[in-house]
């Protein structure tokens, strides 16, 4: 081969690349720092490299979609999804700036297994071949087993690391076992050439079923679909706050961006074998999840089951199977980033108004809106977007999405997903009929603590978040035609 | 029935019931030295399989490493423990192995089911898979999983770090878990 | 030559073995063993499909799922140490902070 080969197109990774070389950076700094406490100066450097990330995204938006060595495409569906996780990206690390005692003292590896866990994510939506996309998925599954251990003198902490490590793993043994079959299928690990080989009536037809059947086990552990969702709330709570915020959204956009990749190029003539298993999925997922969320006493664990609720909302795009679906999940993606960002900082927040280190209680909750009227009114907003109200962010996700399935022909899955959305609205609402209708019951020694106000940053992600949230939502056409989808 | 069917049968018999210690085996260390023989094996039909380096490699990367690194840990903080609490997981048990049988039909009735033929020159294609031809189709068509498997291997790297080192400030040994609660 | 199904079935077996040992058993290091040798079925698989398909590709994945199984194997024995200096147990049913 010739060595220009390995440069030809290398701009395809561009961001991936900044990523890298920032990482190294990093990794560097830290040392040439050694022994000095606080990891203000890593952070700002973190910001700045995924920044110049986004920057580089942006630089190579319009060009027209090029393959980097039969591995990587840079069409507007990969430069969508790259967006939605570097921006969850630079809210995560913002989240972090909160005084936490583990990642001040080690935020050299705190920060590079975050900005390596963004690469991983990125290159999930940018993978055109079954090699690619394995290691892309354990890059980032690997960094995030990590990051939930974080605070490892929490044994909660660490138990959550190990729980989503062990189920993690085995979750990827499906996977790769599912790639495998794929390759026996189709010959190659390319997605078009499988398709190709198939489509032509060569190669082993029978290996695909079997195939994608255990594709999707692996897959549904990663997005946390029921019933492989026992993992996320555990996790979800017991991994430190910043990391669960970042994963929560993170690991969502990547993993369907994978899978949208996958099944559309790679399998798009089985999409009668493979539409109708995700559309039970979809409705399992929606139903179980807002059937427990209902009954969740603390907020991360309620958050949790919300956002197995949302990825059933966003398989409901993968079932319809057509371009406007893979750019209406963009869309929601890219909406669900800033309102369940913004959600898990306010969550913080509180957690450090109520003294407790790792999560908050719904009950506590009675009578917020008096207390800290700015932090009531956010989680107000983020909590009606997530349930979907207009005329916010996440309506318009939800509705792109639900039309894209009527176009398709779903109209019954898409009722159940109306249906869906008024449940959880009850839930979603509870908390803010909390906040500002009910009074606190043990009034006494709760007024006597101090207001601690939240970091700088926390209040930097918030303000964006809710920005984000009402101009999406006032503004739906621009964004969405900035999105877009496969083949588009 | 040809030698190499009789061999593969040889093979796969030692490799299974090897498969089946892993799971039965009360003790961990028992467990390991299952797990290596079934690394053993399955090296062994790699190289049936015209997969020479990787056969080489299987050997020193899994029995050489992963399972040296098994046992290490096992000697670290002792495992045996009787963990079949039947009881407690009965239904856990009837629906692992309810799955666990599905699985295989399914993947056996499909991998039987209408195969297409082998390519007729395999052999020269593969070139046996000896290192040089992995390593030149390796560093040729597929370098860019290559260059990510580096970037794998650095959150690994990084990972161990954070997750072994030793607490700061905390007493010799086992730091109490009690402090936290 | 013994035709590819055999390899492909052996190893559907081997990974079955191995996905009922990880919910069967309790103790954390052995399921951690059986996610290994289920790593390992695949990698027969894909063998076997590459000498099928008379291309190297199959191959290379299994190199880099290697790589993979060595990254997974330093991070899972760190996170089991870490666990183990708090809970003194590799049992992950005596793990009940969290409702598992």
């Amino acid at each position: 081969m010739d060595t220009a080969l390995l440069f030809d197109n290398a701009v395809v990774l561009l961001p991936e690349l900044v990523l890298a070389v920032g990482v190294m950076v990093l990794m560097m700094v830290d040392i040439g720092r050694r022994g000095q406490n606080g990891s203000q100066l890593l952070a700002g450097l973190s910001v700045a490299i995924l920044l110049l990330g986004i920057g580089a995204s942006v630089m190579i938006w319009g060009r027209a979609p090029v393959e980097y060595l039969d591995g990587a495409i840079s069409d507007g569906f990969a430069l969508s999804v790259r967006l939605v996780i570097l921006i969850a990206g630079v809210l995560g690390v913002l989240l972090s700036r909160n005084w936490f005692p583990a990642i001040e003292r080690q935020g050299g590896a705190f920060y590079s297994l975050h900005l390596l866990a963004v690469i991983g994510m990125m290159l999930m939506g940018t993978a055109t071949n079954l090699i690619v996309l394995f290691i892309a998925l354990e890059i980032f599954s690997l960094a995030l087993y990590i990051l939930s251990g974080f605070y490892r003198e929490n044994a909660r902490s660490i138990e959550a690391a190990m729980k989503y490590f062990l189920l993690g793993a085995f979750a990827s043994t499906f996977f790769v076992y599912g790639c495998a079959l794929l390759y026996g299928a189709g010959g190659s690990s390319k997605f078009t050439q499988i398709h190709e080989t198939l489509a032509t009536g060569g190669g082993n037809p029978s290996l695909v079923l079997p195939g994608i059947a255990l594709l999707l086990v692996g897959f549904g552990f990663k997005v946390s679909l029921v019933p492989f969702h026992m993992w996320t709330p555990d996790v979800y709570q017991g991994a430190p706050t910043p990391v669960t915020a970042f994963m929560s959204v993170g690991t969502k956009a990547a993993a369907f961006a994978g899978f949208f990749r996958l099944m559309m190029t790679a399998l798009p003539s089985f999409h009668d074998q493979w539409a109708m298993p995700l559309a039970i999925l979809a409705v399992l997922t929606m139903t179980v999840g807002n059937l427990t969320a209902l009954r969740q006493s603390s907020v991360k664990r309620m958050l949790a089951y919300s956002g197995i609720a949302h990825a059933g909302n966003i398989l409901i795009a993968l079932v319809a199977g057509t371009a406007a679906a893979s750019s209406a999940a963009a869309f929601y993606l890219f909406a669900y980033a800033f309102m369940n960002i913004g959600a898990f900082t306010v969550t913080i927040a509180l957690e450090r108004q109520y003294g407790n280190e790792n999560d908050v209680e719904q009950s506590r909750l009675a009578g917020a809106a008096e207390r800290f009227p700015v932090l009531a009114a956010a989680m107000a907003i983020f909590m009606l977007s997530l349930s979907g109200i207009p005329p916010l962010a996440g309506f318009f996700g939800k509705f792109l999405v639900f039309k894209a399935a009527v176009e398709a022909g779903w109209a019954w899955l898409v009722v159940i997903g109306v249906l869906n959305s008024a449940v959880s609205a009850y839930y979603y609402l509870r908390i803010v009929v909390a906040m500002y209708f009910q009074q606190p019951e043990q009034a006494g020694d709760e007024k006597e603590q101090p207001f601690v106000p939240a970091s700088r940053s926390s209040v930097f992600v918030v303000v964006v978040s809710v920005l984000a949230v009402v101009v999406i939502g006032l503004q739906p056409g621009l964004w969405a035609d900035l999105l877009r989808g496969l083949g588009q | 029935m040809s030698w190499s069917l009789l061999f593969f049968l040889l093979v796969g018999a030692v490799s299974l019931a090897a498969a089946l210690g892993v799971v039965t085996s009360r003790q961990p260390v028992h467990s390991a030295l299952f797990l290596l023989t079934n690394f053993a094996t399955l090296a062994v039909l790699y190289i049936t399989l015209d997969a020479q380096f990787l056969a080489a490699a299987q050997v020193i990367v899994y029995a050489g490493g992963i399972v040296i690194l098994i046992l290490f840990v096992i000697m670290l903080i002792g495992g045996d423990t009787n963990d079949f609490s039947a009881a407690q997981r009965a239904w856990s048990r009837t629906v692992g192995m309810a799955l666990g049988i599905i699985l295989l039909l399914v993947i056996s009735y499909s991998a039987l089911s209408r195969m297409m033929a082998p390519s007729e020159d395999t052999a020269a294609l593969l070139q046996g898979g000896t290192p040089e031809a992995v390593g030149i189709e390796l560093f040729t068509k597929y370098i860019l999983p290559f260059e990510l498997v580096a970037l794998l291997l650095l959150v690994a790297l990084i990972g161990a770090l954070v997750l072994g080192r030793q607490q700061e400030g905390a007493s010799e040994g086992i730091p109490s878990v009690k402090a936290n609660e | 030559m013994v035709e590819t199904s055999y390899y492909l079935v052996l190893a559907a077996i081997i990974f079955t073995v191995g996905a009922t040992g990880v919910l069967l058993r309790r103790n954390a290091l052995i399921i951690f063993m059986c996610i290994e040798m289920m790593l390992n079925s695949v990698n027969l698989t894909l063998i076997a499909l590459a000498r099928q398909w008379g291309n190297l590709e199959g191959q290379i994945f299994v190199f880099m799922i290697m790589a993979v199984a060595a990254a997974e194997v330093a991070v899972g024995l760190a996170i089991l140490i870490a666990n183990v200096r708090h809970r003194q147990s590799i049992n992950i049913d005596e793990i009940n902070l969290l409702k598992w």
